[in-house]
């Protein structure tokens, strides 16, 4: 699959966000984190922001974006129409858990409520985000048990690498918020080596065969319809070097696993501000290599239309 | 509405026998020059006169070597919408462009209503729908809806463009749904095929294998040719002289 630069980003940014607000929702809610008006601000633009540019991302990927609207209408049967409809609903409990926790310094009543809403929302939209892809039977390394799952876990990872950043830049940074990110960030690394894992020996039973209707033997493409790349060939038939796809997962496990793993370890035993640099370091590494592992994981699709190219 | 009607009343669709295509293309032309025109015109064409041309056609015929014990064969294989009953392709459509008639099972689009999000192309494992990058919007084959009920055609015209144009009759149009039409009756009698089964789309178009073997085509053993026996007189004679 093409891996389009605005869905990629979209995917990351937007998980990352919802991550963050959610953590946000729950700890600003329930009063784990006090409600300090820089951090709380910071905080929140940070959620709302990634967000925000995530979902004006997407529209990038539009052929008509003016017409975005209607893609509120169909929730009954689109997951992406699902994705739309909670992203906005979401952003009404987030932003009166922002009002009342952020500026007017209060953590319980409804500001509780709304936060817990705003979190509730958030893992709501991710999951559709995920089904998305999930859903899509064409695409065997999409249609797993494994790509929901991936898409909550790596968004509570990257929401709670930049939490701990930014709570260790406030110097109201916790040894439970660093267990937990680092904990995350460690479940993330193994369900990614987990879905590679799976995605490398995935058995499709769709073949040339049964996308011919032509029983036994072998179906070798002769002919292609159309001597240059089609939409199809462009959309679906993206294809990545093997090699390169070993060496962007070494890449995507370096930044967005291993180097914050080892950062966020070191926050241990350093002093504050080595710490706070040490976290914020970590979350910058750690998006930037889930945007290494997104790129892969639209390279590393393949549809069933690229059978009828003669493509194993 | 992208959520799909309980039952058709009809379920229309192609017949295509790979017997007796011969890849020669008439349907993909006669396809494209009826709809540029047609109800989801134009098929754009990007740098069509240029060396990286693009455009959005409906239908695409391959060609392919079939290889069984028995041998191998050619096989001529035209692709394009299948009008499935479970279309992926119009539930995941966010905007309720993608649609699929209750009346007679034809999958459209509302190109008024696309944005071009392009997911139902990722959700159609068959590679039916090709964005005009163009207009921003997704087209697809309309199993030429704007001429099967076209009254201001013969009605031996109000088939498809593609079933018209064939010349070997590959294409056969009709009710799928129903078992005594003459098309069901075809895939009865050749064991028509659906693409992909396992994927559970429910395809409505149906794919005739090529015909078994058949011992018996003529066997021309045609005599080997050998070289020009030297002659005699006047041209024996020429003969000599140009081969010095």
């Amino acid at each position: 699959m093409h891996p389009a630069f605005s869905v990629v980003f979209f995917t990351t940014a937007t998980g990352a966000g919802y991550g963050l607000l959610a953590l946000l929702g729950l700890l600003g809610g329930f009063g784990a984190i006090p409600a300090d008006f820089w951090l709380g601000l910071i905080g929140m633009s940070l959620a709302l922001g990634l967000i925000a540019a995530g979902l004006l991302s997407s529209t990038g990927h539009l052929g008509r974006p003016e017409r975005a609207w209607r893609a509120f209408s169909q929730w009954r049967s689109s997951w992406l129409s699902r994705e739309g409809v909670a992203s906005v609903a979401t952003f009404i409990p987030a932003c009166l858990f922002g009002i009342g926790w952020v500026f007017l310094g209060k953590s319980g009543g409804w500001a509780t409520v709304a936060g817990l809403m705003a979190a509730a929302g958030a893992v709501v939209t991710v999951c559709t985000t995920g089904m998305i892809y999930a859903s899509l039977k064409p695409i065997a390394q999409w249609h797993s048990r494994y790509t929901l799952p991936a898409y909550l876990i790596f968004a509570a990872m990257t929401g709670s690498v930049l939490a701990n950043a930014l709570l260790q830049a406030f110097k109201l940074g916790s040894t439970a918020m660093l267990i937990w990110a680092l904990l995350a960030t460690l479940v993330g690394w193994g369900w990614k080596l987990a879905t590679w894992r799976h995605n490398d020996h995935l058995k499709i039973p769709t073949t040339a065969n049964t996308a011919t209707g032509l029983a036994g033997g072998t179906v070798r493409s002769i002919e292609w319809p159309h001597t240059e790349e089609n939409y199809l060939l462009k959309e679906m038939g993206f294809r990545i070097a093997r090699k390169h796809s070993a060496k962007l997962r070494r890449v995507t496990q370096a930044l967005a696993f291993a180097v914050p793993a080892v950062l966020l370890v070191t926050v241990f035993f350093v002093p504050w501000r080595l710490g706070a640099i040490a976290s914020v370091l970590a979350a910058i590494a750690q998006l930037t290599g889930m945007l290494v592992e997104r790129w892969l994981f639209f390279a590393e699709a393949t549809h069933t239309v690229t059978l009828y190219y003669g493509r194993e | 509405m992208t959520c799909l009607p309980p039952r058709t009343e009809k379920k229309l669709g192609l017949v295509i026998d790979l017997d007796t295509c011969v890849g020669c293309q008439a349907c993909v032309t006669a396809c494209k020059e009826w709809n540029t025109g047609g109800h989801m015109a134009p098929l754009t064409d990007i740098d069509p006169y240029g060396g990286h041309v693009d455009g959005v056609w409906f239908n695409r015929v391959h060609s392919y070597e079939h290889t069984t014990e028995l041998g191998g064969r050619t096989v001529n294989f035209p692709r394009s919408c299948l009008h499935c009953e479970q279309p992926a392709c119009v539930t995941v459509c966010p905007t309720g462009a993608s649609y699929k008639r209750a009346s007679d099972g034809i999958v459209l689009v509302d190109e008024d209503k696309c944005i071009g999000c392009k997911l139902c192309s990722w959700a159609c494992p068959y590679g039916a729908r090709e964005f005009d990058t163009d207009v921003g919007v997704m087209k697809k084959c309309t199993l030429c809806v704007d001429r099967i009920y076209n009254d201001n055609l013969a009605e031996e015209d109000r088939v498809p463009a593609c079933v018209a144009a064939c010349p070997t009759s590959a294409r056969h149009f009709g009710d799928l749904g129903d078992p005594a039409s003459a098309i069901s009756q075809l895939v009865e009698e050749r064991g028509g095929v659906a693409l992909m089964p396992e994927l559970g789309y429910k395809p409505t178009n149906r794919y005739l294998p090529p015909r078994a073997r058949s011992e018996r085509a003529a066997k021309v053993n045609a005599p080997a040719l050998e070289p020009i026996k030297a002659e005699g007189g006047f041209l024996g004679w020429i003969d000599r002289m140009l081969s010095n």
